[in-house]
């Protein structure tokens, strides 16, 4: 299977993407930088965290007008897995893949920790190796992952199991506790906790693993359908 | 030579003195115009004055910076480049520097950290390494205070704003509270970097009429005289001095780390060089005298963010995340290529010329020319008088005390809220600590610890120093300070490799202040010659002084080699039953211990003493017991004594413990040096005691309880009653 990795001029997370996926999970990476605007060959794509254009706007707000991000939505509406984590996710919710709005945190501080994860839905691509209702341990490293929307997108995120992650204690003030979510059709997934800093147990905790496994069986088993 | 009508001329620099406003002397001003063979204008008189700042210069420091070790079989690159390199086999090395932002921080905290942590890691890529990990050395007043409060806020805020956004975690350092420091706060920021061999730069201006070119942000008129203002005491009109203060801009430098790393290894590249202290100036004349050339440069061309800068303004600008790069003649569209997928821009200033002048033209005219040597190489060398201060005769003449401690667990529960012993999570939870995906040890234990991607191996790092022993004996308190960091690299399982040094003192032109210098480095080096650990970078900083002098403070950042992962160890329980060992005898010594400031508010009498054959003894003890597999957990012991490092050794686990310390309990408090504490499987208690001639004192426990039988009382308390007190009292504080 052949991830994408998206680099956007400030991504800072990219290489530890791409070395989860090549080292730890054993598959396929490339970087792909942010004026490129084809993404042909590749199965998956990671938006990783970092301060892309410094942030210095709204995170995320300038990195949706990059080329490559045309191409990316192009790439979800075909049904692909895209990941984004921590700025990849405010990214996506920038870009309109994902509904609501990350805020400051609740106590105004950038927070570096690891945190405990509930899997609200084990039944997306992205959490097919997880069991519903499993506490997972997955760092967070944000100033601005207080999750924020309507009444009306939260009942449609809890009616459509579009809610894949929750925090056991909520760091950041996040609407129910939310730490990551689907799109409609759960081939997108943004999330603010970084899956793949918990991908070796020399680092910590190997948790994360199993959210890049869920997507190479995924891939396993589109290749079998489509066959 | 053209006059320019808005600045003052050659005379008026002369007869009214302005020299004397940029920080030089008259003797210096002479010299000036000794080497010149005329007088300079007010554009030259600039250049000097940078140049010749403590800052840049170390004239004042020189001397005693000679005492130190600076050489050994693993070092590459000692004082004198961006950083040091030390070699760690297989082709690669690790680099580091440590340099202080201490002015600055204390005017603008934020901004001042923030760019104290932006210009180290500059050092550090220039080299030609990536920067893999931050660490800092703080030091405040005391907290509840308004004012103390606000820049141990703001500086922490600095330090996660700009080290987050550039994406290199910052993994340890040490922050204390103590009075000295309560109108000057210490911000020393050191980072460390990888490197192959090959890819080593060197910031040199060679090849005649290779191209000079300019990369990163537009030059603006901050900063200016950031390296004279970092060279005098701080006074009523420091506010004032806010101009001096950069601003930072890290996604800029994120952005130079990825163009400068892409350049590396780049055959067009002659040399690199960041734009620190005394910005063009200090690079260009530093790289030029370095190769023995000159460099003629264009200002006109210089990107300027401001409009009508003068060359004045554009050489001092020490605007932030600017590189000075020499490249091939001709190939300059090879380097523009590379920097352009960044949306940088190499911009061609000038060229490198035979003739040893820095010659700068500004509109068709030089402005100033001005011989590269006598900028970089010939400022004075100043050897201060030094004279032992009177206190330092009464502390020593004291007759050592043993405090009176009535209740030995309130003790014991005050120290660990102490904000120097306190946990420090409130501060490294603001630090992405984990970007790149290798540290191995976060922020908590003895050092911080990275692994090296794609190897076996890791780095352990760390800062000492505790200032209270170096102000009662600066020789012993520079001895400790270096012999504490190598507790803490040997504790987590490394070989100590080299230190960084930050030397922050007090106005050295007091002979008592010039003392204190002199002597601490003594120590330091006698240590770094025990030690085996070289000094192969640093920085200094002389005139932190706000109404009172700090507490001398030379902080010492050491990196250390675990040549295997497995050999990685921490202060934290392991595991149930594992026997608890000491190390080192423990005598009565409270002078400039936490416990002594903790009663009385301040530090006196005798330095804790300090035998560093000794030291080394234990230190190649203790390596070899972490290597032959019998240690579970190491943990030196330093401010609070035994009684706060055991706590700490339970600190976020599930463990308690019970021991038997045939001492009286007051002695749980004191501070005597090179002592550790160790957690053994039971099967591997009798071969550690055998190597390291450790006495076993009491073993690991399920319960939540600790447990103590000193020569006096059974003291009994709830771990996690324990742990609340320590984890919460800076939070607390900052509520």
């Amino acid at each position: 299977m052949k991830f994408a990795v998206i680099v956007f001029p400030g991504s800072n997370c990219d290489l530890d993407m791409y070395h989860a996926v090549t080292d730890a999970l054993g598959e396929e990476a490339s970087y792909v930088f942010h004026t490129e605007t084809s993404l042909d060959g590749f199965d998956a794509v990671l938006l990783p965290g970092g301060f892309s254009y410094g942030d210095y706007l709204r995170c995320g707000a300038i990195a949706q007008f990059s080329p490559i991000m045309e191409e990316v939505k192009r790439f979800a509406t075909e049904g692909k897995p895209v990941l984004g984590v921590c700025n990849g996710f405010q990214v996506l919710v920038e870009a309109g893949l994902l509904p609501g709005v990350l805020l400051r945190n609740k106590e105004l501080k950038f927070m570096c920790r690891t945190t405990r994860l509930k899997v609200a839905n084990a039944s997306t691509c992205f959490t097919s190796d997880y069991a519903d209702g499993e506490v997972i341990d997955i760092p967070i490293a944000h100033g601005e992952g207080n999750y924020y929307c309507d009444d009306a997108t939260y009942a449609m995120l809890k009616t459509h199991g579009q809610i894949a992650f929750t925090y056991v204690d909520n760091p950041n003030g996040s609407r129910g506790d939310i730490a990551g979510i689907t799109n409609r059709t759960g081939n997108v997934l943004g999330m603010m906790p970084h899956p793949e800093r918990a991908v070796e147990a020399l680092l910590g905790s190997t948790d994360g693993l199993r959210l890049f496994t869920s997507l190479v069986k995924q891939g396993a088993n589109h290749v079998k359908t489509t066959v | 030579m053209l006059k320019r009508q808005s600045e003052p001329t050659t005379e008026m620099i002369k007869e009214q003195r302005l020299y004397a406003e940029m920080g030089l002397s008259d003797a210096e001003y002479g010299l000036v115009v000794d080497l010149l063979g005329r007088e300079p204008n007010y554009t030259e008189i600039g250049l000097f004055s940078v140049m010749w700042s403590e800052h840049c210069s170390y004239k004042t420091s020189k001397p005693v910076l000679r005492q130190f070790p600076t050489t050994g079989p693993r070092v590459l690159q000692g004082p004198g480049e961006g950083a040091g390199v030390v070699d760690i086999g297989d082709g690669q090395a690790v680099v580091f520097k440590i340099e202080s932002h201490n002015h600055p921080s204390a005017v603008e905290p934020y901004q001042g950290a923030a760019t104290g942590v932006g210009g180290i890691i500059r050092d550090i890529f220039s080299m030609g390494a990536r920067p893999v990990a931050l660490l800092n050395s703080l030091r405040f007043g005391h907290l509840g205070t308004a004012n103390v409060d606000r820049l141990f806020e703001r500086v922490v805020a600095g330090i996660a704003g700009y080290g987050n956004c550039v994406g290199i975690p910052t993994v340890g350092g040490e922050i204390a509270f103590d009075h000295s420091y309560t109108g000057n706060p210490l911000v020393n920021a050191m980072c460390v970097g990888l490197i192959k061999h090959e890819d080593i730069q060197k910031g040199l201006a060679k090849g005649i009429g290779n191209s000079v070119m300019y990369v990163g942000a537009a030059t603006g008129r901050d900063g200016i005289h950031g390296a004279t203002f970092a060279s005098e005491d701080l006074g009523e009109d420091t506010e004032a001095k806010r101009p001096a203060v950069q601003v930072g801009d890290p996604f800029m430098e994120k952005l130079l780390i990825e163009a400068c790393l892409e350049i590396v290894g780049h055959p067009a590249l002659v040399g690199m060089q960041d734009m620190g202290a005394a910005g063009l100036t200090s690079s260009s004349s530093e790289m030029a005298s370095k190769a023995g050339t000159g460099i003629e440069m264009h200002l006109d061309d210089v990107p300027q963010r401001e409009t009508e800068m003068t060359p004045y303004e554009m050489m001092l600008s020490e605007s932030q995340e600017r590189m000075l790069l020499v490249v091939e003649r001709g190939r300059e569209a090879e380097i523009e290529q590379i920097v352009s997928k960044w949306g940088l821009h190499a911009v061609h200033i000038g060229e490198v010329i035979e003739e040893k002048v820095l010659r700068l033209i500004h509109h068709g005219d030089v402005v100033a020319e001005v011989p590269v040597d006598a900028l970089a190489e010939e400022a004075p060398v100043y050897n201060k008088p030094a004279r032992v201060p009177a206190y330092y005769e009464e502390f020593q003449s004291m007759k050592e005390e043993t405090p009176v401690v009535e209740d030995t667990l309130d003790t014991w529960r005050k120290l660990l809220r102490q904000p120097t012993i306190a946990s420090k999570r409130w501060v490294y939870d603001q630090y992405d600590h984990m970007v790149q995906t290798s540290t191995v040890i976060a922020p908590g234990s003895d050092a911080a610890v990275i692994r090296v991607r794609g190897t076996d191996k890791a780095l352990a790092m760390t800062t000492d120093c505790n200032s209270r022993y170096v102000y009662l004996d600066p020789y012993v308190g520079g001895q400790i300070a270096v012999a504490e960091a190598a507790r803490n690299i040997v504790a987590s399982g490394g070989l100590p490799l080299a230190i960084t040094d930050c030397l922050n003192f007090g106005n050295p032109d007091k002979p008592e202040g010039f003392w204190q210098l002199k002597e601490a480095t003594a120590g330091m080096a006698e240590a770094c010659r025990i030690l085996e650990t070289p000094v192969i970078s640093g920085n200094v900083s002389l005139y932190n002084e706000s109404g009172q002098a700090i507490n001398p403070t030379p902080v010492v950042g050491m990196v250390g080699l675990i040549e295997r992962t497995e050999w990685i160890t921490t202060q934290s329980f392991k595991q149930a039953g594992d026997r608890i060992f000491l190390l080192g005898e423990t005598m009565s010594e409270f002078g400039g211990s936490e416990l002594q400031y903790m009663l009385h508010e301040k530090s006196f009498g005798k330095a804790p003493r300090i035998d560093l054959s000794l030291e080394q003894e234990r230190l190649t003890n203790l390596r070899d017991a972490i290597q032959s597999g019998y240690v579970n957990t190491i943990h030196d012991v330093s401010e609070g004594g035994i009684a706060v490092a055991l706590a700490e050794m339970t600190f976020g686990t599930r463990f308690g413990l019970e021991a038997e310390i045939d001492l009286p309990s007051v002695l749980l408090f004191s501070e005597t040096q090179s002592r550790f504490l160790a957690a053994v499987p039971a099967e591997h208690a009798d071969a550690f005691k055998a190597l390291t001639g450790a006495t076993e004192i009491g073993r690991v426990t399920e319960e939540d309880k600790i447990r103590v039988k000193t020569a006096d009382e059974l003291i009994e308390l709830e771990r996690s009653v324990l742990e609340r007190d320590w984890e919460g009292a800076i939070a607390c504080y900052m509520k």
